[in-house]
């Protein structure tokens, strides 16, 4: 057998969680070592699996691990990664380590923050490479509580205690929902397992796979921020620490699209069939509404955290086209979204963490203290807006092909979005960056450490190279989209 | 005529007996502070009995001993070790606890109502159930007004006694209901029963038992009993008694009707009132600025969660009762634990109180975390595979909506208990000076909070062993 990756993938981080939490609290410069030690290490880690996964053959699932947990309720832990999933570990593990380089000024109780973050990162692997229901559900809440704390302790004093009970409960709501879907397909199966790859061989009768589909597509897809269920997402964007928002809006909110992809759409083909049109629908409000509630937006966080919103409804659109190109570019718009979104929030982060505001209007002329900030921001606006030579049009292109085949109007109307958001990306990037900077700010803003460009180049290379060689990820989601295909019944 | 077979049955019972002898002796040995040591005593003596009856008196087989009486069966056993695991967690809890930890009676009292829970899950005749009940019962009455100087606990006291006595005499007269039509008290040679009479027994037992599980709608004690009585009693309270009232529920419940209408009559009766219960204690638990009082409602609650396995009148139904009990009683344990060790210091139990906790006990507040989000039902703490077994058993027995009952309770749950930790980890005291206040732990409470937390984490990832041996347990019934 070979040397088990993807648990020592899933493990790092709350080993690094246990550790830290038994370090003594006043020596925080240890504190920091070790969680940047941990977030490097569960980087290469990821970006390994990925490497291999793309040289060896872009076919099914690989690395797979499985070890019995509970044999008599047909519960293990059964790990494995396809062409969907790799990107998103690597996608999880470059967002981490990021993310623990941004917060290392983090002074209030950097033990606890670092521990908890750490425990979410590894509840985020551990959906990403589950194989097996109970396992997804039991990683998926693992991911979901940290956040509160994450949120209510070092968030946004006028906001987090409101946004991080709202959160929680939100996510909390439709994973308990999905839960009882889950456990009802466990029974009907009468498989005796939780084992996704044979539940996926279930052949559930249509009648129930219509009834059940809904709860459990929707319950997750409420984590991916589907509209009417998006409300907690801004609302918690804002209110996190930076870290912690590049984490909920880069990584976590795959985590609801990518489950409900991989229980609903795979494990219930027939009633994805059945309701994907009600799923593009919402998703299509989700993609429009969303652009247009940015455009109105005057914080800085508020515009990002409703641009997440409108990108994630792109994803939502994608998958539920149940075409190959919609789903492919869904895929890949999860991972260029990811980048971009942690991108944003980390540039913004070091914005307010010098002229103590967000708000668009107060802003200006920061190019000229922060370049380095402000050249990578408008990459991420260039990716936002989907333009060619950057991850976003990789991702947005194929979706829109994908809508177009099932429903042209729909892409007609979604297609609105792109110019909505080319609109609001430009506004905030001339406020914030340019003009004249307000008197006050002069003198006020120091320049960025090594470590934080380090980050902010690390997110922004991703996004170039995607976008100038699509080849390193696009085949290996096609290798992923097909096996969904196949289950859909090559529709 | 007097076999191993008995002295295996009742071996656990025989060494506490000596326990509690000896913490009587040795309490005319080591008087006034040396009286904690007493604690200690009673402790090594149950941790003792444990490991000496896990070791030898294992059931292999399910056999009633004594004439009938009792039954030496797995399902039994495991219900013991539980209660005994407790006990010795509530001794540690005791020792540093005023007035409470340095007299031997205490102990004495705890050691005997342990030995009745012992009997009442392994009961095996109505008079021997009978018996078992008011062994548990009258010890748990002396504790909860065991400081005679506090109205609360006096109030405590006396409330609990009044509630018991009034609810086992009803519960007695379901017993002799059955005893007049069927001619037994022998729990498994009673049959034939007839329909108007069946429906009075079920409700006059289910109010027996509803009392001891803290089921709604006879849970109006408990609330005040959990405020009033010294904490690491209400601790106890809410763990072991209410686990054994389960092995009731379960063996008399199963044992009489165990299928066709009469089944069907009390797994609905008991579903209905779950569902109240979750609700009710649910709803309830969100109001509360007192944490013993909070504790009390989502207690009332979680007997509804724990009732949803044992409705689904099956294998995986009873399993998954047992495993939630074992994952329960170790959690709150914890909870009361961490309350006990807070208000000792701190010397009150608002919850607003709590405010900057986590500075003050970085340590206590970790093992909150633990406790409150396994209560939750969060993972990977006990509380989460505990939810999802007994939920899955009600998906099986077709009871979808009580699944869904008890899935959105557990949203309500979400938010009370994460207001707990909030205080506990977001807010400050006045003065912010939390390093001038710190709390510290004595030895016992360490002790019991570390293997407490351990254990919820142990039952909530490695959930194989004690799933099977719960499930091994639960086949005893069918």
């Amino acid at each position: 057998m070979n040397f088990p990756i993807l648990s020592v993938i899933i493990f790092t981080p709350l080993v690094a969680a246990l550790i830290l939490l038994m370090m003594p609290e006043d020596r925080k410069r240890e504190i920091r070592v070790v969680a940047l030690a941990a977030g490097a290490f569960a980087m290469l880690l990821s970006l390994w699996v990925y490497i291999q996964y793309l040289t060896q053959g872009l076919t099914g699932y690989q690395f797979v691990e499985k070890y019995d947990w509970l044999p008599q309720f047909g519960i293990s832990l059964h790990l494995g990664v396809d062409g969907i999933s790799t990107p998103l570990v690597l996608l999880t593990g470059i967002v981490m380590f990021t993310g623990v380089i941004i917060s290392l000024g983090i002074d209030d109780r950097p033990r606890e923050f670092f521990a908890f973050l750490f425990i979410l990162a590894s509840g985020v692997f551990g959906v990403f490479v589950a194989l097996d229901l109970f396992m997804l559900f039991f990683f998926y809440e693992i991911a979901v509580f940290p956040m509160y704390l994450l949120i209510a302790i070092w968030g946004w004093v006028k906001t987090r205690e409101y946004a991080a009970m709202k959160l929680t409960l939100y996510l909390f709501v439709g994973s308990v929902i999905a839960l009882v879907g889950a456990l009802a397909m466990y029974f009907t199966s009468g498989m005796h397992t939780f084992d996704m790859l044979m539940l996926e061989t279930a052949n559930f009768p249509a009648a129930f796979q219509i009834r059940w589909f809904l709860p459990v597509f929707l319950g997750f897809a409420v984590l991916g921020g589907i509209w009417p269920f998006h409300n907690w997402s801004p609302d918690g964007h804002v209110a996190a620490p930076t870290a912690v928002s590049m984490f909920h809006a880069g990584v976590l909110m795959k985590l609801g699209a990518f489950a409900a992809l991989r229980v609903g759409i795979m494990l219930l083909p027939a009633g994805a069939k059945y309701w994907s049109p009600l799923i593009l629908s919402l998703a299509t409000v989700n993609v429009v509404y969303g652009a247009f509630i940015a455009m109105t937006q005057t914080d800085l966080k508020y515009m990002i955290g409703f641009s997440s919103v409108s990108h994630m409804g792109l994803v939502v659109l994608g998958f539920a086209t149940l075409t190959p190109d919609g789903m492919t570019g869904a895929g890949v718009q999860m991972f260029s979204h990811g980048a971009m979104t942690a991108l944003f929030f980390a540039a913004t982060g070091m914005v307010y963490d010098r002229a103590h505001t967000r708000k668009i209007p107060e802003l200006g002329g920061m190019a000229k203290a922060l370049p380095y900030v402000a050249i990578t921001f408008i990459i991420g606006g260039l990716v936002s807006m989907g333009m060619p030579g950057f991850s976003g049009f990789v991702a947005e292109f194929p979706i829109f092909m994908g809508v177009w085949q099932v429903r042209p109007w729909t892409a007609i109307l979604a297609a609105v979005s792109i110019v909505i958001t080319a609109a609001y990306i430009m506004l905030a990037v001339r406020r914030t960056f340019f003009g004249d900077m307000p008197e006050k700010f002069e003198g006020h803003i120091g320049p960025i450490s090594v470590m934080d460009k380090v980050a902010l180049t690390l997110l922004s290379a991703l996004m170039i190279t995607l976008g100038l060689f699509p080849g390193v990820m696009v085949p290996m989601v096609q290798s992923g989209v097909e096996n969904v295909l196949r289950l859909l019944g090559g529709a | 005529m007097f076999s191993t077979a008995m002295l295996m049955a009742i071996l656990p019972e025989l060494l506490l007996l000596v326990v509690a002898l000896l913490v009587l002796v040795m309490e005319l040995v080591w008087k006034g502070e040396d009286g904690r040591k007493l604690g200690w005593l009673a402790f090594g003596g149950l941790i003792l009995t444990l490991g000496v009856s896990v070791f030898v008196a294992v059931p292999s087989f399910g056999r009633p001993v004594f004439g009938g009486m009792i039954r030496y069966d797995l399902l039994g056993f495991i219900f013991k070790m539980l209660f005994i695991f407790g006990a010795a967690m509530t001794a540690l809890f005791m020792m540093d606890s005023e007035k409470l930890g340095q007299r031997g009676e205490s102990y004495i009292l705890l050691i005997t109502a342990t030995i009745g829970m012992n009997l009442m899950a392994s009961a095996n005749d109505l008079i021997m159930l009978y018996l078992a009940i008011e062994t548990t019962s009258i010890p748990m009455y002396i504790l909860a007004g065991f400081m005679r100087d506090n109205e609360k606990s006096t109030e405590a006291g006396f409330k609990y006694l009044l509630f018991g006595a009034m609810t086992s005499a009803i519960m007695l007269y379901g017993f002799s209901l059955i005893f007049g039509f069927t001619g037994s008290t022998a729990l498994t040679a009673i049959t034939g029963f007839s329909m108007p009479m069946a429906v009075g027994i079920i409700l006059l037992i289910a109010v027996g038992v509803g009392f001891k599980i803290s089921l709604a709608p006879f849970h109006f004690w408990a609330p005040d009993v959990y405020e009033g009585a010294p904490t690491p009693i209400s601790g106890f309270l809410s763990t072991a008694s209410k686990a054994a009232g389960f092995a009731v529920v379960m063996r008399l419940f199963i044992g009489l009707f165990p299928d066709g209408q009469y089944a069907h009559m009390w797994t609905l009766t008991l579903a209905i009132l779950a569902s109240l219960s979750m609700t009710l204690g649910n709803l309830v638990a969100l109001r509360q600025t007192n944490i013993k009082r909070m504790l009390a409602y989502s207690s009332i609650a979680h007997a509804g969660y724990a009732l949803v396995g044992a409705v689904s009148l099956s294998e995986l139904g009873v399993g998954s009762v047992t495993f939630y009990l074992m994952a329960y009683v170790m959690t709150n344990l914890a909870a009361f634990g961490i309350v006990a060790a807070f208000s000792r210091v701190a010397g009150s139990d608002e919850i607003a109180d709590y405010a900057g906790m986590s500075r003050r006990a970085p340590g206590l507040a970790l093992a909150m975390l633990v406790a409150f989000l396994s209560l939750t039902g969060m993972p990977p703490f006990g509380g989460f595979v505990a939810k999802v077994f007994v939920f899955a058993a009600a998906v099986k027995a077709d009871m979808i909506w009580l699944a869904v009952v008890g899935v959105l309770n557990s949203i309500i749950g979400v938010y009370y208990y994460l207001t707990v930790l909030k205080v506990v980890y977001l807010y400050r005291m006045e003065g912010e000076n939390e390093s001038e206040h710190p709390i510290t732990l004595t030895r016992p409470y360490a002790i019991a909070l570390t293997v407490l937390s351990a254990a919820i984490l142990l039952i909530g990832i490695v959930f194989a062993p004690w799933f099977n041996i719960a499930s091994n347990a639960a086949s005893n019934l069918f």
